[in-house]
């Protein structure tokens, strides 16, 4: 294969070909242009002056460079991004560790041909992708039952597991040779041990497919918020901080000494926009590929 | 199988005691099922129950024991026909979600195509990368993108247009280019992700089919149509039957946070989803939002059944169950 793909490299281009590279080319470069354009749309607007985007409105390039806005961000809103942080921070962490070890666990037991009641455990898991009591049955056992209103565990427990997810880790665990498990037991290992010791390390690229998709998923959470945590100033999210803010800046000033009408709403509003999202657009490139690379693994299936 | 019940007898009795072996020899198992399994109860099973909300005049006070109602809340959604609540978010759901499908697939299928036959693998890679960015971001983040290029004062849209001597066009008042809006901003955010997922599927067909037709002279336009997308057909079909099984479930995030409770759009813009969380949230209407929950679960499921069985006789192995 190697030596055709050199062959190919070396045989002349015919003109339709040609034609075709140039047509696909400009054809990707549009559709890039369209998916980044927008960033740097926010971009350029946080390092705006105010005024400049009242009289222009918003655009492409900084108009009159300022870091005004970041700095306003920072003395009025420090406390409040800060904080924020530190609970979007938490939130992520908390979940995506406890959400991989019970992931794991369930796929791994699913996955045991020795398991006897693996069918019926698979089918109590898929049963809830087809059907679902719905967003205000949902709502009520969490606040009514579970009690986990003005907590933060109300983001963290309900995102902790997805079927999605078990059948993806069981699929993958299928595919480890079984004699490696059962040449374990021989040595004297138990059920958990082999889970700890040979399944946990083999399984580290589902496991960072999964990890991943459960801490984009708590670090963009909102929703949550937004049902639990509405009067807890103290418990907002990033997320939720931005979604308020841009409704109404003042929903995140909470000292009672700044006088709002004096603040560059705009600009402060795009300023924190990116520094809500920049750690994951810093991120993401380096990520990305253990997206594609678990899901491609094995097809999921019921 | 014939039986003379001693036998029967004995058999539950080995049967219990398998069992209990069975538990015995893989107490493990179990106890590590435990999180799943109370998981699943209190966050999907309850809930289940809770449907029972759907048949009450729900009052916050009394919560379960507010008085039954029967149908009444469905008769409210359903009153008016062509004009009832339940028509207008339903056909809004189900039209949003055909647009979503079709372009989304068109467009990423498409990318994947392109990616595929250049062969720059470092222009490839970048612009995988750089089209995967609006993934990555949360919806919060997209509307105040949206907010940018649309509103009616400093909007880059309405930038341009005036630039270009017309008339600034009040975009968050126009509930008619909002469709437009919206598909466009869900093919925008899937293009990378799902280009990628479709250029993996190509990746996976046989190189050497490709080597065959290059031998006898093919154009590169000619691979595609006679190689690529036959051999992807199967998949595709599969992937969009089983989006038109969830042809019922609305995109709430994009809907709530691109629109919100601008009331000027909401005609063209509520969704099922859309319309349960304003339910709970805004008009506390918890019976009406919970029959509304409950309709499009019924739906849904009624859906995803079909389309497995239909699914089932065209390709058996794709089937869900």
């Amino acid at each position: 294969m190697a030596a055709l793909e050199s062959k190919s490299n070396k045989i002349r281009v015919d003109q339709s070909t040609k034609i075709f590279n140039i047509v696909s080319v400009l054809m990707v470069l549009f559709f890039v242009i369209i998916c980044v354009l927008p960033f740097i749309l926010i971009l350029s607007g946080s390092f705006s002056s105010e005024s400049a985007i009242a009289v222009n409105g918003y655009s492409f390039l900084p108009q009159h460079f300022t870091l005004d806005a970041y700095s306003v961000v920072f003395t009025t809103l420090g406390g409040t991004i800060g904080n924020a942080y530190l609970v979007t921070i938490y939130v992520t962490l908390t979940g995506t560790a406890l959400g991989l070890i019970v992931t794991s666990m369930s796929g791994y037991v699913l996955s045991r041909p020795d398991f006897k009641h693996r069918n019926k455990a698979a089918f109590f898991i898929y049963f809830t992708t087809l059907f679902s009591g719905g967003l205000i049955p949902s709502y009520l056992v969490n606040v009514n039952v579970l009690h986990l209103d003005h907590s933060l565990m109300a983001i963290i427990l309900p995102g902790l597991m997805s079927p999605f997810f078990i059948f993806l880790y069981r699929n993958y665990v299928k595919g480890i040779p079984d004699s490696l498990m059962e040449s374990a037991r021989i040595d004297g290992a138990g059920d958990f041990r082999i889970y700890w010791q040979i399944v946990i390390p083999l399984c580290k690229p589902v496991s960072a497919t999964i990890g991943l998709f459960l801490a984009l998923s708590y670090w963009n959470n909102w929703f949550g918020y937004s049902l639990y945590l509405v009067a807890d100033k103290d418990k907002w999210g990033l997320q939720y901080l931005l979604y308020r803010m841009l409704s109404r800046v003042t929903d995140a000033v909470r000292d009672s000494q700044i006088i709002v009408d004096q603040l560059p709403t705009e600009t402060m509003k795009l300023a924190t926009a990116m520094l809500v999202t920049g750690p994951v657009i810093l991120f993401y490139p380096f990520a990305q590929r253990f997206f594609v690379s678990g899901l491609t693994i094995g097809g999921v299936k019921g | 199988m014939e039986h003379t019940p001693m036998v029967v007898g004995t058999k539950l009795k080995t049967r219990k005691k398998k069992w209990f072996s069975d538990f015995r020899a893989h107490k493990t198992y179990y106890f590590m099922l435990i999180p799943m399994v109370v998981f699943f109860i209190f966050f999907s099973y309850l809930p289940m129950f809770g449907l029972y909300y759907a048949f009450i005049d729900y009052d916050f006070s009394k919560g379960l024991t507010s008085p039954f109602i029967g149908l009444k809340n469905f008769e409210f959604l359903f009153h008016g026909g062509m004009e009832s609540i339940i028509w207008k978010i339903t056909k809004n759901t189900v039209l949003y979600n055909v647009a979503f499908i079709i372009l989304n697939n068109f467009f990423q299928i498409a990318v994947a195509i392109l990616l595929k036959e250049l062969t720059y693998k470092k222009f490839v890679k970048t612009t995988q990368t750089l089209m995967f960015m609006p993934y990555f971001v949360s919806m919060v983040i997209v509307s105040s993108i949206v907010y940018n290029l649309f509103n009616f004062d400093y909007g880059v849209v309405n930038g341009v247009i005036s630039f270009l001597g017309f008339e600034k066009f009040d975009f968050y008042a126009t509930p008619q280019v909002w469709p437009f809006i919206i598909v466009g901003i869900e093919i925008w955010k899937g293009l990378g992700y799902g280009s990628v997922i479709y250029l993996a599927s190509i990746m996976g067909i046989d190189e050497s089919v490709y080597e065959a037709a290059y031998v006898d002279g093919a154009t590169k336009w000619q691979r595609i149509l006679h190689i690529t997308l036959p051999l992807l057909k199967p998949t595709i079909i599969v992937l969009v039957l089983f989006a038109l099984g969830g042809i019922m479930r609305g995109q709430f995030d994009l809907f709530w946070n691109v629109v919100g409770q601008n009331g000027l759009l909401l005609n063209a813009t509520d969704i099922i989803d859309t319309y349960v969380y304003r339910s709970l949230t805004v008009n506390f209407s918890i019976g009406l939002g919970s029959a509304a929950g409950l309709y499009q679960s019924v739906f849904g499921l009624v859906l995803i059944l079909t389309v497995n069985a239909i699914v089932k006789k065209v390709d058996k192995d794709n089937a869900l169950f």
